[in-house]
């Protein structure tokens, strides 16, 4: 059985196909990055960039867990308003902190603490109804959607929750703040580009995650937990929510029933963007991260020029998105045999 | 020859490749009217390949095909139907959420106007379903039938429409033996009618009861072609795979008179599969699971594995009661499961080779976080180990051939270093030196004191590689033969519940 194996090792020569399909996002941002400038100088304004990118790490930051979710075959539309639930949770949480314990640290790490617990908790429930249950994810997190969003309403009694003026001094430099130069939404989001990175590609998990959304039952007869790992990404997409919010809050200080209304479309729409397949079994941290920046770069870009409405903003994310798509799938056509 | 009729459809010189690969050599087939048409072959001797070129579901690389003289060249089955040739599939073509009656019509349905005449419909779906003798409900939806009543439909379905030629690709493989009868006597009325057949069948005894005629393809190409009367099974088996079968097979492992019991199941039932069954595996032996399919073996394996609820039942692994409540726990025991499946349930097709490789022990590669080296490095090693012939630039598993696809899933299961291997239907669909090198792999095993369990259809595996062979029947376990009760016509009285313990009960069922 001493055959010579010929050189060609799989990994070396995909490549040059794989490196188009791989960089396509990236390449897509520096062009409307150029676009930015072309259009107003000041898009590469230091503050101007900062400023956009501490309004994508929201997005950002829950798509990368939607990445996982989505590359395990499920989908989760609840994350928009598990976010209001969770912001809306915080804010009554640590404003009833506040006589107990004062307006301080103490308060807002409860509070963070709180935001985790509900995130890991939401995703749990959304994980098990759709791998015990064995209903559709789309169902479910619809369901979930729902339920999140009116809890928030009733909480709110139909109005707006406003977080303790005390706790906002002390919260504020959450969103506010820099670390090194770098706000610190960023650098959140940056951790967790890097963290969602490693855990995708260089752990057991996600490797799971990929054989799991490409063909279940493989996954199950490859001895893989298949309902535990699925459940793990939902709980991971959890935890990414509540990152979000933890740092969404000290923005305005106030949730209602309207915060976080199509987060979950923007979330899909950067995963997409970034090369992740929608029905599973191949996902791209990057890809994703890139994704939520050019959702985030379109409407700067609108709004430092006067040739496009600033309505339209929809229309020409709406057209990146399917444009993008369309480009991912014409070079699968044409890397399949 | 010339007492024949002349032929309704004939196939001349028909080739067939697949790419690089050629299937089919010049075959010469002629189907008469009235007559049953016999076609046998060895899995992968391309018989199915055949059939689909005549039934219009393939075109021929090269060669004719000649409708009452006429040359034809059809482009889709819905042209060759219209000329009155009509395939019943191996693999059942229904759409399951339909009705029956809406299946047996589906793409010709009877109108009034613009309208459906689901009156005339029912009316001759059920005159269809009375010839068979089956008691289905043309309203009832086809996936809450059971897969005999849905080979009856497919049939019926058949038989609806203006047949002229008839061509079954294994159509009793899931009928129950009632069920088989008013087959045959069904085919008898169609053969009077003048219906020209052609039948597919593995099942040796039944090509000798219905028979007319015999042609034999192996490797595709044609060995054979004459009446049956006066022919033996013997004779036909050794025309379909060319030598004594005995060159095939390794000699068996000689087993110690003491070799412990390694696996045992005891009294293992699962809901809608299997009702009774019982079996023991010692060291260093190959155990046997014959039957038809459908009689529950992959369910009794997959129920043993933890891979499917059992409702009573115990394992015990080593003597001691086992829980093997999922397939990673009975890879705790070291026991690898090869699966029958290898596309649907074996490999991740879209994915490369290394990680296919490596998804079953992938701990085994983790401190924690992966490590590419080293999985790279076990990869080669089993490239090595397993002949997998990489000449074609495969980035994916899909990209390879069913051999390399098996050997790679057969590397895979073998990378948790087994004790004990199940292996189902290995050689199904893979060339004949493959499925040599698969017999081998099976020896060094046992030969290093594993033991193999040997799921199979093919009778001539089973017989050639078992010490011991347990048959099942409509899911009871009827019988575990040994020695010189291993033979063709054993396994089929046990597979067939004629010989054996509680088969009359689940018979009737």
């Amino acid at each position: 059985m001493n055959r010579v194996v010929p050189d060609n090792k799989p990994v070396a020569r995909s490549h040059a196909s794989v490196d188009f399909k791989t960089w396509g996002p990236f390449v897509a941002l520096l062009a409307l990055a150029l676009l930015g400038v072309l259009i107003n100088p000041a898009f590469l304004g230091l503050d101007n960039l900062s400023n956009m990118l501490t309004r994508s790490a929201f997005i950002g930051i829950i798509a990368i867990g939607a990445t996982f979710v989505i590359t395990a075959g499920g989908l989760d539309l609840s994350v928009g308003s598990m976010a209001a639930f969770i912001a809306g949770v915080m804010i009554i949480l640590m404003n009833s902190l506040v006589e107990q314990f004062g307006p301080g640290l103490t308060t807002i790490l409860l509070g963070i603490g709180a935001s985790l617990l509900l995130g890991l908790g939401a995703g749990f429930i959304n994980g098990m109804v759709t791998t015990k249950g064995k209903i559709e994810a789309f169902i479910v997190t619809l369901g979930t959607m729902g339920i999140y969003r009116s809890l928030v309403t009733y909480l709110a009694d139909g109005g707006t929750l406003s977080l303790d003026w005390g706790v906002r001094d002390v919260y504020r430099p959450v969103y506010y703040g820099h670390l090194m130069g770098i706000p610190i939404p960023v650098l959140v989001f940056l951790l967790v580009a890097v963290a969602g990175y490693i855990l995708l590609n260089h752990t057991r998990f996600g490797r799971y995650c990929f054989a799991i959304g490409s063909n279940e039952r493989v996954a199950e007869y490859s001895a893989i937990h298949v309902d535990r790992i699925k459940t793990m990404t939902y709980m991971l997409q959890g935890v990414c929510v509540a990152l979000a919010t933890i740092i969404y809050v000290p923005r305005l200080g106030s949730a209602s029933g309207a915060t976080g209304v199509l987060w979950e479309l923007e979330a899909i729409a950067a995963v997409i963007i970034g090369g992740t397949v929608l029905k599973g079994g191949h996902g791209r941290i990057w890809g994703t991260v890139v994704g939520a920046i050019m959702l985030t770069m379109i409407g700067n870009i609108l709004n430092l020029t006067d040739a496009i409405s600033n309505y339209l903003n929809g229309t020409v994310q709406g057209i990146i998105i399917i444009v993008a798509v369309y480009l991912q799938r014409a070079s699968w056509r044409k890397s399949a045999p | 020859m010339s007492d024949r009729n002349p032929p309704l459809l004939s196939a001349r010189r028909i080739c067939r490749s697949f790419g690089q690969n050629q299937v089919l050599f010049d075959i010469d087939l002629d189907l008469v009217p009235g007559e049953v048409h016999a076609l046998l072959g060895e899995n992968g001797a391309g018989k199915s390949t055949l059939v689909k070129i005549l039934s219009g579901y393939l075109s021929a690389t090269s060669g004719d095909i000649y409708l009452d003289g006429e040359a034809r060249r059809y482009r889709s089955s819905g042209e060759a139907e219209a000329d009155g040739i009509v395939m019943i599939h191996q693999e059942l073509a229904l759409a399951e959420q339909l009705s029956v009656e809406e299946n047996i019509f589906l793409g010709r349905e009877l109108r009034r106007g613009p309208f459906l005449d689901r009156r005339a419909m029912r009316e001759r779906c059920r005159a269809a379903l009375a010839e068979l003798e089956t008691r289905v409900d043309p309203r009832a939806r086809v996936k809450d039938l059971s897969t005999s009543d849905q080979q009856m439909v497919e049939i019926a379905k058949a038989i609806t429409r203006d047949v002229r030629v008839l061509i079954m690709d294994e159509p009793t493989a899931t009928l129950t033996e009632h069920e088989v009868e008013v087959l045959f006597e069904l085919i008898a009325r169609l053969r009077q009618r003048g219906v020209a057949i052609l039948y597919i069948s593995h099942k040796l005894r039944e090509i000798e009861r219905i028979a007319d005629r015999v042609t034999v393809l192996r490797d595709g190409r044609l060995i054979d072609s004459a009446p049956m009367a006066g022919r033996s099974k013997e004779e036909l088996a050794r025309l379909m795979v060319g030598r004594e079968i005995s060159d095939m097979y390794p000699e068996r492992t000689r087993l110690a008179s003491d070799a412990e019991v390694v696996l045992e199941a005891r009294d293992m039932v699962v809901p809608g599969a299997v009702k009774q069954a019982s079996f023991t595996l010692r060291r260093g032996e190959v155990l046997g699971f014959g039957g038809v399919v459908g009689a529950g073996r992959t369910a009794l394996i997959e129920a043993v594995l933890g891979l499917r609820a059992r409702s009573r039942g115990e394992v015990l692994r080593n003597g001691k009661p086992v829980a093997l409540r999922h397939l990673r726990d009975a890879v705790r025991q070291r026991i690898a499961y090869l699966t029958e499946d290898r596309k649907g349930k074996g490999l991740v097709l879209n994915m490369g080779l290394r990680p296919n490789f490596t998804l079953l022990n992938l701990r085994a590669y983790c401190r924690p976080l992966i490590d590419r080296r080293r999985e790279e490095q076990a990869f080669q090693e089993a490239i090595e180990r397993f002949d997998i012939r990489l000449r074609t630039q495969a980035a994916t598993a899909a990209e390879l051939s069913g051999g390399n696809q098996q050997k790679l899933l057969l590397a895979k299961v073998m990378s948790i270093d087994p004790e004990i291997v199940i292996i189902n239907e290995p050689t199904r669909g893979i060339d004949v030196g493959t499925k040599h090198q698969i017999y081998h792999f099976v020896r060094e095993l046992t030969e290093a004191g594993r033991s193999v369990i040997l799921i199979s259809s093919e009778m001539a595996e089973l017989i050639g590689l078992s010490h011991r062979v347990a048959v099942m029947c409509a899911g009871v376990l009827t019988g575990v033969l040994e020695g010189e009760q291993i033979n063709e016509h054993e396994i089929m009285q046990y597979a067939s519940g004629i010989k054996g313990v509680g088969v009359d009960e689940p018979r009737r069922a």
